[in-house]
């Protein structure tokens, strides 16, 4: 049994077949890569798992539980966070504050009328959020507004946002999309090192292969709605199936 | 029956109102993403564009009338409107009378004007800063162009009468084979309504059939792509905008006859209007004008007897509670599409 | 695995004994649970507002500018009630982001509760302003729990709506309730259960605190200077200071870093396991406990209350209050609402005579000329006035007399910076 379990799950729109028949399980304490061509699915599936859509058919289990017709913040709750293709933090506030938003939900749950105590009263929150942005290297900019940070800190802001919360998986869309080789390069490492440091059953979704190929223990490759083969990377490489996916959308 | 055709007539003028100030908001928003709520303050000048072209065409200078003595038995003093000298005195008579439905060429330019120099001087300004500034900003601009309004014109309202040809009114029962007498429609309403739907004609018939049309209703779909194909969009929105203040300025033209113009009167059919697009779903077209429609004659029959005896109030807030209702069960309203102003 | 859990021994302590966290944690050790900061800012308004019969009253009474003196309880009264009316609205809009176009029916509600608690009740402040801020936090629950559904323009929209309704409502259909066109107004056979109907003289009692009555003033007459003190204008002030210091725990609070959460991004807020709704909603209902509370003190000081209190420009008057003084800021409301109303006071009372008399010492050519371009400004035409500062302060000025301040101080340190700097460059060489 793996920590997700996604079994038969189809999605429509009007007369498009999203996702037909997805069965996908991801074993605790590895990374799964889902990768496929351009619009085969990738972020429909990840929005499902997330409570953004609900699918049509079949069924989603975190932990145990399922998380369909569960809102974002409850399936966060119970333990999903998710990193977005382009950063989404929150730019009017702090970077510090930003970690403590994080640190309050995970310690408070979804609403807490705490209106009355002071936030710099929270002196145990306050040094794990400092101790989170050293570990990411940010601890000297944590005073500034988060919106004026470079866009590689911006990543790194939203990630530690969700590892902070010690989530039992954290999904990942594309999170090297769009950026430079020594910024991908940096990424990949942060992302070896929280799966090597902290138990964090990781999925990801990712264009970039040589991202996918460095950080996968597995690899789903999904074309057209519907997985073709599930395999570790080794095997994913040569497999024909996959070569005709992507050969497939070259031409 | 004939209460009901009744009900539905009175709902026509009003709903009209709503719909064309309702038409010219959403198409703003639909364009160039504004929430103006300045609108009404357009619908304001329209109608004060009429009151002042009346002023104009009656003014007048005294002179002695010999043939004529007042009660003293002197020599009366009489007013006479230059257009009297210009026209002769049936033919200036006339024009004076004719003063509301004359204004609209007053108006047109005026209007059109005052549109694009607002979007031109202010609103442009606006378009990426959050929606809360552009309502706070038209709002401002609201207060300042009715107290200038206010200024000129004084805060009571100023009778404007419709042409003597169109002050009677309209058998709708003898036409329709009830009784005489029981459906009377006032002419003018109906000129109005009549008047309403040519301009929303044209306002569609002009986005549906012209390449300029073409192109805004694109940008309204969307802004962004249409923006890549080297279309200049923001020159032709600022036309937009002068558009729908043309379209607002008309609606207000017209409307004088049946509500004498006051300053806060845009402000009034404002918040009304609003309410229209939201229900009509913003940035439909189709929507504000049905919405239009639908809420006035909802409202004239929430002020028939037979309704206020059951739920009394009813007619203050029909419009609300329905504007209320729709927001929840249909949160685009009624024709909005989707992926317009959500969160 | 042993070299990770060294690395992350060694980072805690580093974390821990930065300049920074010490400073954060003494931060909290503030007067009255405030940082110095704040402490000092609610230091300031204690002082603004204790000592504002002195401050409003610059002028003796002798004097020509003797117009220009706010210090008369009536107004005074109005630029607390106001600023508490638009510290409420800031939890709302300034914290939060959803510009509610229809916080004057809670302000109505306030006003209405109050007054029927005079007429059933009795005529102790304290109970009324209780009912006030009970009956519009309840209200605002219900209206902002729809309200709520939507976010952006829509939400504004509906709670215009929802406030011309009931507008609409309380004058034609609730006539019973809320006096329609009239207003509710106090009378001499109300019952008062737990006072008198009417005085020993027969007159219709006045709101007071324990028998304090708002209305008693004592008058301090200092060379050609007068000060009023009054009770109702202490009464409010205090309630204000109390409403003050709240806004501010709040704005310090979790809860008020959430509320500014939802402003800066709910998508990310959902997908961090929050849920804004509630949190929106509390907000909601604060700030709408907030104008009960200033409607309340309204009829406490006037015991009267009408339905034009709910009108939309009322709640567009709290709007303007807040922006010009700085929306998000926690002294921009108070400065905003003590302005406004002060310029509503006092430019609305300057006529073409007393301009005639300013100008008196230009050629009588120059001075029509300056007075007939002023004029339109002045007087019936200050909302012209008005309008266009709003306006410009959306423009030219989003953060208010706040940014302005700031900017202006920062102008000064500056150049001051500046200075020294060069000093220090020459200094060195």
């Amino acid at each position: 049994m793996g920590i997700l379990e996604v079994k038969d799950v189809g999605k429509r729109f009007g007369g498009l077949q999203a996702l037909s028949d997805v069965n996908l399980s991801v074993r605790e304490n590895t990374c799964h890569a889902i990768i496929g061509p351009n619009g085969a699915g990738k972020s429909t599936l990840l929005n499902c798992l997330v409570g953004k859509l609900i699918p049509d058919t079949g069924s989603v289990m975190f932990d145990g539980q399922s998380v369909l017709g569960r809102s974002p913040h409850e399936i966060n709750q119970m333990g999903i966070s998710r990193v977005f293709q382009t950063p989404e933090i929150f730019g009017d506030l702090s970077v510090m504050e930003n970690i403590l938003i994080s640190l309050f939900a995970k310690r408070d749950g979804a609403f807490r009328m705490h209106a009355f105590e002071s936030v710099a009263d929270e002196r145990g929150l306050q040094e794990e959020a400092e101790r989170m942005l050293d570990e990411v290297n940010m601890l000297d900019k944590r005073q500034m507004h988060a919106a004026s940070l470079s866009r590689g800190d911006k990543r790194r802001l939203e990630m530690a946002m969700c590892l902070v919360q010690k989530p039992k998986l954290l999904l990942l869309d594309e999170p090297t999309a769009g950026m430079a080789r020594a910024d991908t390069n940096n990424t990949i490492e942060l992302l070896k090192e929280i799966k090597e440091k902290r138990n964090i059953t990781i999925a990801i979704i990712e264009h970039d292969m040589h991202v996918v190929f460095s950080l996968a223990d597995r690899i789903t490759v999904l074309a057209q709605g519907t997985p073709l083969v599930e395999d570790v990377p080794q095997k994913i490489k040569g497999h024909p199936k996959v070569k005709e996916a992507y050969l497939g959308e070259a031409a | 029956m004939d209460a009901i055709i009744l009900q539905i007539l009175n709902g026509l003028d009003k709903g009209s109102a709503y719909a064309l100030i309702a038409l010219g908001l959403t198409l703003i928003f639909g364009t160039l993403g504004v929430v103006n709520f300045a609108h009404g303050a357009l619908f304001m000048i329209g109608a004060f564009c009429a009151v002042l072209l009346s002023r104009i065409l009656s003014m007048s200078y005294t002179t002695i009338d010999e043939t004529r003595t007042d009660f003293l038995g002197n020599p009366m003093q009489v007013n006479v409107p230059y257009a009297y000298d210009f026209f002769g005195e049936a033919a200036g008579q006339t024009i004076i009378e004719w003063a509301v439905p004359l204004a609209i060429l007053f108006a047109i330019p005026i209007m059109i004007l005052i549109g694009v120099a607002m979007e031109r001087g202010l609103i442009k300004h606006f378009y990426k800063r959050p929606h809360a500034d552009q309502i706070l900003v038209t709002f401002g601009l609201a207060i300042v162009l009715q107290e200038i309004i206010k200024y000129y014109f004084g805060a009571n309202p100023i009778p404007t009468p419709a042409p003597p040809a169109f002050t009677g009114s309209f058998d709708f029962g003898a036409l329709l084979g009830f009784d005489a007498n029981q459906i009377l429609y006032p002419y003018w309403r109906l000129v109005y309504f009549i008047f309403a739907a040519i301009i929303i004609g044209a306002v569609f018939a002009f986005l549906q059939f012209t390449t300029f049309g073409m192109v805004v209703r694109a940008g309204m779909a969307d802004r962004e792509t249409v923006g890549l194909l080297g279309i200049n969009i923001d020159k032709r929105f600022t036309i937009m905008f002068g558009l729908a203040a043309a379209v607002a300025g008309l609606a207000g033209v017209m409307y004088g006859p049946i509500y004498s113009p006051n300053y806060h009167m845009g402000m009034d059919f404002l918040v009304l209007s609003f309410v229209v697009v939201v229900v009509g779903g913003m940035g439909s077209l189709p929507g504000a004008v049905a919405a239009g429609f639908l809420l006035g004659i909802l409202e004239s029959f929430a002020s028939m007897r037979e309704v206020i005896n059951i739920i009394p109030g009813i007619n203050q807030i029909i419009i609300y509670l329905v504007a209320i209702i729709i927001l929840l069960a249909r949160p685009r309203g009624l024709m909005g599409r989707k992926g317009v102003m959500e969160d | 695995m042993s070299d990770q859990s060294q690395t992350t021994g060694t980072i805690a302590p580093k974390a821990a004994s930065r300049p920074g966290a010490s400073g954060a944690a003494g931060r909290s050790r503030g007067t009255l649970g405030l940082a110095g900061k704040d402490f000092r800012l609610l230091l300031l308004v204690v002082a603004l507002t204790m000592l504002a019969p002195f401050i409003l009253n610059p002028f003796p009474q002798t004097s020509g500018l003797a117009q220009f003196n706010a210090g008369y309880p009536d107004l005074m009264q109005r630029f607390v009630i106001y600023g508490i009316f638009a510290i409420g609205f800031n939890i709302l809009f300034g914290l939060t982001g959803y510009l509610s176009f229809g916080h004057a029916a809670f302000l109505g509600v306030g006003s209405y509760a109050a007054v029927w608690m005079f007429k059933l009740v009795g005529m102790n402040v304290l109970p009324a302003i209780l009912l006030s801020v009970l009956c519009a936090g309840l209200f605002a629950l219900l209206i902002g729990y729809i309200t709520l559904r939507r976010s952006g323009i829509y939400f504004s929209i509906l709670t215009l709506a929802f406030a011309q309704m009931c507008f609409a409502l309380a004058y034609s259909v609730l006539t019973p309730l809320t006096g329609g066109e009239t207003g509710l107004q106090l009378a001499l056979d109300d019952p008062r259960i737990l006072g008198t109907s009417q005085t020993a003289s027969g007159n219709i009692p006045v709101p007071s605190l324990f028998g304090l009555e708002m209305r008693e003033s004592v008058d301090l007459f200092v060379g050609g200077w007068a000060f009023t003190f009054n009770a109702g204008y202490y009464f409010c002030a205090i309630v204000l200071l109390l409403s003050f210091y709240t806004a501010i725990r709040i704005f310090r609070s979790p809860f008020g870093m959430m509320l500014r959460a939802i402003k800066s991004n709910q998508q990310r807020m959902r997908y961090t396991g929050l849920n804004p709704k509630p949190y929106a909603l509390a907000a909601f209902v604060i700030s709408g406990m907030y104008a009960g509370l200033a409607g309340g003190l309204m009829a406490s000081m006037d015991p009267l209350a009408g339905a034009e209190r709910m009108f939309w420009t009322a709640s567009g008057e709290v709007v303007l209050m807040t922006i010009l003084g700085g929306a998000g800021t926690l002294i921009g409301p108070v400065l905003g609402a003590g302005l406004i109303k002060y310029m509503e006071n006092i430019l609305s009372k300057i006529n073409s005579d007393i301009l005639h008399g300013w100008f008196a010492f230009m050629p009588d050519g120059l001075e029509d000329f300056v007075i007939t371009v002023i004029y339109p400004f002045i007087g019936k035409g200050w909302h012209l006035t008005l309008g266009l500062m709003f306006m410009a302060v959306v423009i030219f000025l989003p953060g208010g007399l706040v940014e302005a301040g700031q900017r202006i101080s920062r102008a000064v340190r500056g150049k001051k910076g500046h200075d020294t700097t060069d000093s220090k460059s020459e200094h060195a060489e």
